[in-house]
Formats: C-alpha cells, structure tokens, sequence
C-alpha cells in the first residue's frame, strides 16, 4: 500500500512534533515496522534540527517535507531554503576518544549516515534537497 | 521525558523515562547540573524506560559526563533497550562510558 505526506511550517524547534508525526503516520500506514519508523524518526530528527539551527541564523525560514512509499521503501524529502549545508560532506567523528576529548556534538549527521539505507543531497535553486530513504527491512 | 532520583548509598540513581530528543534533552543536562550543584558526584543513571534518544540527547549526556569528569565524579549507565541500545553502539557511547544491566550492578562497579 502506498502512502504519502507532506508538511511545510516555519523551521523551528516548536514544530518537531508536528513534522515527526506527519511522517510516522504515513510511515505506519505504509505498513512500516515501530522499530524501522523509530530509525526514521531518529534520522528525521537529526536532519530537521540541522535546518532548524544552520539553515538561517537569526532569521528562521520554512522548511518542508514530503514523504512516500512504494516498493518497499520509504523516503523522506527534507527542503529548505538556507545556506547551502551538505551533511554527506561532514568527516565522520572519532569514536574511539574519550569523554575528555569528545566533543560535544557532531554525531547528527552521523546518526543518518548509519541509520538510512540511503542518503542523497542536492542543492536545486536556491533549497537544500536532502533525500533519505529507507528499506522495509532493517539495515544490516 | 520524565526525571526521577533516588539516593543509594554510594550513588544517585536516576531514572530517565519517555523520550530525550532535541526538545526535551536539555533538561536531563539541566538536572543532572542541579544535582552535582547539591553536591552529588556518583551517577547511575536507568534508562530502561527511556524508549527513544536522538544526538541532542547524547550530547546532554556527554556535557554532563565532562561536567563531572572535571569534578572527578563518575556517571555510568544501566538497563539500556532496544533503539536506545543501538544508538549508543552506534554513536561508540558503549566504548566510553560503563553500562550495566542493572541498577543493583552499576552500584557495585561505579
């Protein structure tokens, strides 16, 4: 069954709710497991608030995302239109340094790197396009 | 997210339950804060009701960690579940910090 939703709000920590649950619910529909619909909600989050802190210092713009699934997948189109703000290109961090040496930050995008089968930025006149996409079954 | 102590004799144990996202994430750090003002330097902390953590969580956990780290204080983990577990292997939070099974466990390795 395919389902699909779609959602665009100024972007601002307030309205992470209101984005996450328009995922889930078309995620669920879908026929998505918990367990998969958390690994989206986990990437979601962490690149919703990358727009949320980056995307416009001082002046937050709309963000919008769409989302759909069929054959087996699900993706998830997050759009902005902040500086441009690749998180493919971000260096992984260094997880074997301690609490000292850690710093404090940084596993965001990680996180989506290591949780979304795929992972796919464009930059498309003048909006941030980050696609991820996920299979139906868990990654291994 | 909901915070509750409980004062053992060598440790707190806190117990986290709901979700530690980007909204409610800075009030772990924010408590945890709060207590090793009061003077406590021994954390356990229970997650095995926190059912949901994304990286602001991790980072709340991490600037409480050094907090105490530079205080000589210790903050190890217990009960840890399914998604909360995965993201900790993945972030390499398993590597650093020490996590048991059980309360009554980390009490005796803290």
């Amino acid at each position: 069954m395919s389902s699909t939703g779609r959602v665009k709000m100024p972007a601002v920590l307030e309205n992470l709710q209101a984005i996450t649950e328009c995922v889930t619910a078309a995620a669920s529909s879908a026929g998505f497991s918990a367990r998969r619909i958390g690994d989206m909600e986990l990437a979601l989050e962490e690149a919703v608030t990358n727009v949320f802190k980056y995307a416009n210092p001082g002046n937050p713009g709309e963000i919008e995302v769409a989302c759909a699934s069929g054959g087996g997948k699900f993706s998830i189109e997050i759009r902005d239109s902040g500086q441009e703000f690749d998180i493919t290109k971000l260096p992984d961090p260094d997880l074997s340094q301690d609490i000292s040496e850690r710093p404090i930050g940084g596993l965001g995008a990680y996180l989506i790197k290591k949780i979304a089968d795929d992972v796919n930025y464009r930059r498309l006149s003048g909006f941030n396009v980050l696609t991820l996409v996920f299979n139906l079954e868990i990654k291994k | 997210m909901n915070i509750a102590a409980k004062k053992e004799s060598n440790a707190l144990v806190v117990t986290v339950s709901g979700r530690m996202d980007a909204v409610t994430a800075p009030e772990f750090e924010k408590s945890i804060a709060a207590f090793i003002a009061q003077g406590e330097k021994a954390f356990v902390i229970n997650l095995s009701g926190l059912e949901y953590i994304s990286s602001a969580g991790l980072r709340s956990i991490l600037a409480s960690a050094k907090r105490l780290k530079e205080q000589n204080g210790k903050i190890i983990f217990s009960g840890l579940q399914g998604h909360v577990k995965e993201v900790f292997a993945i972030s390499g939070f398993q590597g650093i910090f020490k996590i048991y099974d059980s309360d009554a466990e980390g009490l005796k390795g803290i």
